[in-house]
């Protein structure tokens, strides 16, 4: 304990906290031995059980003295006074570099503020014809959209089907995005093996203690979202909603029923297992579409999956199964994203 | 009549919008931003686009505040008002 703090008055993030909290370095006063022996009683009592353990009954007070912290923190005195004074001028000129900062900050935001505000006003008017957005695209997209796509809600019909490459990157984003903050999170579990009863504790601090008005709700409502959860998932080409939403709800759903039972509960249907086998399942499955569309499309090949009649639940070809495949993706990536947050892992 | 009503909403986005920047505690601040997500969301649907009407009240309004909330109990800000809240017979 000792030779981390002596270590620590001279580390960056030790002279970064004091640079931003605006300190003197004076202020941080050397503690005396005396207040440090006040300071750090359990260290010595340790030391006092260890001695007392190893070495036989009648020592333990010549065993106990050389661990006295007095003798460790000589090095904190022999401290060059050159050093000292480097350090303050070194730290004034952090202070100093502080309030130029601050100022250029706002200088900035103004800036881009009014730049914004400029680039706002040369835009053409909402819906007149000069707009960009309204060339030869929008006119196929708007006309034929249904006739080509077969859904009556033109805007999955466009994000699933003309412009299912851009989705696909979206969904390929998502995945990368959960696999980060695994990488981040999932990191302390595998380097000390020590802190693994503290962590514990923690969990089962974190873990729902059977709060009542929240698991009765939960009973009700959680049913009820994910239903329409997939609801929205398979109505996607015929009203609002599609995979993200729909995915976004059952997440949600998913979310409550965790927070209201815990995580053993959520286990039961929902583990590590099943989380991986859904999310790169469903990614494969989706890539193997847009491969479809891709070899289809490029070589000028009418595709055989039927569209179907307009309005019925399973019409407009591909659409609804690369619905249901996003939709299981973005509700994996919110429950992990919780469960991550929350605890570390599933 | 709508336009009042949109007016009102978009006051109300303003002030949502200001008042996350200048609360002290972070709790309230995570509950304005989550009422500045819903009002959006009602917005979408005026907007004449209600796939991210929905889109924003999961997301927005759900998801999203419940990571900033787990993050804050991760970070123990709101710890000591929970511990009050849950057993008050302790301090008896």
């Amino acid at each position: 304990m000792s030779r981390i703090r002596e270590d620590y008055n001279k580390t960056a993030a030790y002279r970064f906290r004091h640079f931003v909290e605006g300190d003197l370095p004076e202020t941080i006063e050397e503690p005396t031995p005396e207040e440090l022996e006040a300071l750090c009683p359990p260290e010595e009592t340790h030391g006092h059980a260890a001695a007392a353990s190893e070495s036989a009954e009648g020592q333990r007070q010549g065993t106990g003295k050389p661990r006295s912290p007095s003798e460790q923190f000589v090095d904190l005195k022999e401290r060059d006074p050159l050093e000292d004074a480097k350090r303050f001028a070194e730290m004034s000129g952090f202070r100093w570099f502080r309030r130029i900062y601050q100022i250029a900050a706002m200088v900035l935001c103004v800036c881009i503020i009014a730049m914004l505000i400029i680039t706002v006003g040369h835009m053409p008017i909402h819906g007149s014809n000069d707009t960009p957005t309204s060339n030869e695209v929008m006119e196929r997209y708007l006309e034929k959209g249904q006739e080509e796509t077969g859904a009556p809600n033109l805007v999955t019909g466009m994000i699933l089907q003309y412009r299912a490459f851009d989705t696909f990157g979206e969904t390929n984003v998502l995945f990368i995005s959960t696999c980060v903050v695994m990488l981040l999170l999932l990191m302390k579990k595998k380097e000390g093996k020590t802190e693994k009863p503290a962590e514990k504790d923690g969990e089962s601090r974190y873990e729902p203690g059977g709060d009542i008005i929240l698991q009765t709700v939960a009973r009700v409502v959680v049913p009820m979202i994910m239903v329409f959860g997939f609801y929205i998932l398979l109505n996607g080409h015929l009203s609002p909603g599609g995979g993200f939403s729909g995915g976004a709800v059952m997440g949600a759903g998913l979310i409550l029923h965790c927070a209201a039972f815990g995580f053993s509960r959520t286990a039961r249907f929902f583990n590590e297992k099943v989380y991986d086998i859904i999310k790169v399942g469903s990614l494969c499955l989706y890539a193997i579409i847009i491969t479809y569309y891709l070899f289809t499309g490029a070589n000028d090949i009418a595709s055989i999956v039927p569209l179907g009649k307009v309005g019925n639940i399973i019409s407009s070809g591909l659409i609804l199964p690369i619905n249901i495949l996003v939709g299981l993706e973005v509700a994996c990536t919110m429950y992990a994203f919780y469960a991550f947050f929350r605890k570390g892992g599933f | 009549m709508t336009k009042t009503i949109m007016m009102l909403l978009l006051l109300f986005l303003i002030a949502c919008a200001i008042g996350v920047s200048f609360t002290k505690n972070l709790l309230v601040s995570i509950v304005i931003f989550m009422s500045y997500s819903l009002v959006m969301s009602i917005i979408w649907i005026f907007l004449e686009s209600p796939d991210l009407a929905i889109t924003e009240a999961a997301v927005g309004a759900g998801i999203t505040s419940v990571l900033f909330f787990v993050t804050l109990r991760k970070i123990n800000a709101v710890e000591e008002e929970e511990e009050d809240e849950q057993d008050p017979g302790r301090l008896q």
